[in-house]
């Protein structure tokens, strides 16, 4: 078993209240912070903990707090984003569900740390209950004396609120979800100035996701040195993956970021293999944004190493044959499952969600969603399979922001390892809408 | 996409409503009410039969002190405001990625022959209407639906059969946007 430290007391019979989130050791970071610590050395646990951003693009957490602008006389502000929508992951969902005040209770520590005396928990508009249970939890700690005037005596000031999304996915950008908190529509902010100097209001904010706010609790709380312990290299702590699709046990596990993608996959631990004794035919390993392997790079790397579930060993290889580590939302496909189809239907929901701010996102993804809709309904040309490339090519680093980028990358990605079964939708146009092409590299069609 | 907005009949808050939207304008600095706006436009759309009519619009303009069009522009961006009629139960089924391998497409269908209806449409008793959205974080308790608060998970076509029979008998909570 793996070291848990967000998710070690998830299975407590009511956890969820303050009372037993309290007697199972809850808030200490916050009694530690405020007492024995100054701000700037919060900052610097965070740093030396080595925490990456959860959300998906994995900076360095430490450093984005350092960035932070601090004007005289200008509030600071932090937002939780709880904007949970990248396909293929549901974890801050369960964190927040189970444990509501470890999300509450790092946004304590990490306001704290930032100076910021407001700080908001954006979440998406479809996890309205959840939206309920945060704000009763919230109650909680104003009224345990948690969040309000002058916390522990220390003379410092919090206040936390809780606001809703209305669906998009959109709103998980950073910027977006700050146009849409300001009670806008969520188009993306062209960047220089970042959050840091004017975000919120114009006013200088961080924005961090669920996991690696809940994260400071235990870097605090064990120190950072503690926390870099666990995992290897730069990919220090511990990881939640949402684990999904054709896999046995799908559900949110906490994992040391030093096990194997093998592992992870076949043990009992964690997803128990895939459904139905099938054989694996590829993975999303990070959410849909990320490139698609192949099962031949799933587990191995190119070279022939194991391949781990770590920042570094998931983007091995580049994305000539690696992927990335993303927000951790683990998409698995058995032998059954049609990559066109699977990537038409990533491609319709970038469509969906492009802001329509920059053309090459707006018009692009709705032309990829076309030409791949054709490929998987038996009327697509051997051409529109370049057409794809060079569309996701154009739009790649042509946007404001990374949805252009997350549209195109799955794209490209499962041309690139599955060109044979896209060519063999062009071939077999009848075949292709009764079954599948099945498992590259092996003669068996499914 | 909503391309069509309707007036629909005169809208004004409820008391308690409008109690609670102009508490929540309180958790934002002075001037900055309109951030209130996408939760005060959730109790709009509960309290005006589950969508946005301009009328519905209007009056969150005119209680968060800000344009009509501030509000149309906000209102026509998000996918769960719905600018024309729905019926009472709502059913929006996610047809993303992990949601498709584990037969949500399937599903969907066969909600679709059962009601008598495509998607974005009420059936005629104006009970029901089918939404299919993306991806909404059950990806591992696929397929799944919303209807109205609460997500129905690790769904087949038993469970919609008894669903619906559910919604007839009305034993179905949608729960609502109001404080709990």
């Amino acid at each position: 078993m793996g070291r848990k430290l967000l998710l070690e007391h998830a299975q407590v019979p009511g956890i969820h209240t303050y009372e037993v989130y309290r007697k199972n050791g809850g808030y200490r970071s916050v009694e530690k912070a405020l007492k024995t610590m100054s701000p700037d050395a919060v900052v610097e646990e965070v740093k030396k903990s080595g925490l990456r951003g959860r959300g998906g693009a994995g900076f360095p957490t430490g450093m984005k707090w350092s960035f932070l602008a601090k004007p005289e006389g200008v509030p600071r502000y932090l937002v939780c984003n709880a904007d949970e929508s990248e396909p293929g992951t549901f974890k801050d969902r369960y964190l927040m569900e189970k444990i509501p005040h470890l999300l509450i209770e790092g946004m304590i520590t990490s306001s704290f740390a930032l100076g910021a005396n407001t700080s908001y928990i954006y979440i998406r508009g479809e996890y309205s209950w959840i939206l309920f249970i945060l704000e009763k939890a919230i109650a909680e700690a104003y009224e345990k004396g948690w969040l309000g005037k002058n916390i522990l005596g220390s003379g410092y000031d919090l206040d936390m609120y809780v606001n809703i999304g209305a669906g998009a996915y959109i709103c998980g950008e950073e910027t977006a979800l700050l146009e849409s908190l300001e009670g806008k529509r969520g188009n993306p902010r062209i960047k220089p100035p970042f959050p840091a100097v004017k975000g919120l209001w114009q006013c200088p904010t961080v924005v961090n996701n669920v996991e690696t706010i809940a994260a400071v609790v235990p870097i605090v709380n064990d120190g950072g040195d503690e926390y870099a312990k666990i995992g290897i290299g730069k990919s220090t702590g511990t990881k939640l993956i949402s684990a999904g699709g054709n896999i046995n046990k799908p559900g949110v596990y906490e994992i040391e970021m030093s096990i194997t993608v093998e592992e992870f996959i076949y043990s009992d631990e964690w997803c128990g293999g895939i459904k139905r004794g099938k054989k694996l035919k590829a993975c999303v390993p990070g959410g849909s944004s990320v490139p698609i392997l192949p099962h031949y790079l799933v587990c191995k790397t190119a070279a022939g190493e194991d391949r781990l579930m770590t920042y570094e060993s998931l983007a091995d290889g580049g994305f000539a044959t690696g992927s990335m580590l993303g927000s951790g939302g683990f998409i698995v496909y058995d032998e059954d499952q049609c990559i066109v189809r699977n990537t038409w239907n990533f491609a319709r929901f970038y469509a969906h969600e492009s802001c329509g701010q920059c053309s090459p996102c707006r018009e692009g993804t709705g032309w990829m969603e076309k030409v791949l809709h054709r490929l998987e309904n038996g009327a697509g040309k051997m051409s529109d399979i370049d057409l794809l490339v060079d569309v996701a090519k154009k739009i790649e680093g042509n946007t404001i922001c990374p949805l252009g980028d997350a549209a195109a990358w799955p794209v490209s990605a499962a041309i690139r390892h599955f060109r044979e079964e896209f060519e063999w939708h062009v071939n077999e146009p009848r075949l292709c809408m009764e079954r599948n092409y099945g498992l590259v590299g092996e003669t068996q069609i499914v | 996409m909503h391309t069509t907005t309707q007036n629909g009949t005169p809208f004004k808050y409820s008391s308690a409503a409008l109690a609670e939207v102009q508490g929540l304008t309180k958790k934002y600095p002075e001037g900055r009410a309109k951030s209130a706006i996408l939760r005060a436009l959730h109790i709009a759309q509960e309290e005006n039969q589950g969508w946005l009519s301009v009328a519905a619009m209007d009056e969150v303009a005119g209680v968060l002190g800000i344009k009509p069009i501030e509000v149309y522009e906000v209102a026509s961006f998000y996918s769960m405001y719905n600018l024309s009629p729905v019926g009472k139960y709502v059913l929006e089924f996610c047809h993303t990625g992990p949601c498709a391998i584990e037969g949500a497409e399937l599903l969907i269908e066969y909600t679709k022959l059962k009601l008598g209806i495509g998607k974005n449409q009420t059936t005629p008793d104006g009970m029901f209407t089918i939404k299919e959205v993306e991806c909404l974080g059950a990806c591992g308790y696929a397929p799944m639906m919303q209807v109205g608060e609460f997500y129905h998970e690790h769904l087949d076509a038993g469970k919609i059969d008894q669903f619906i029979e559910d919604c007839k008998a009305g034993k179905i909570d949608k729960g609502t946007w109001k404080m709990h």
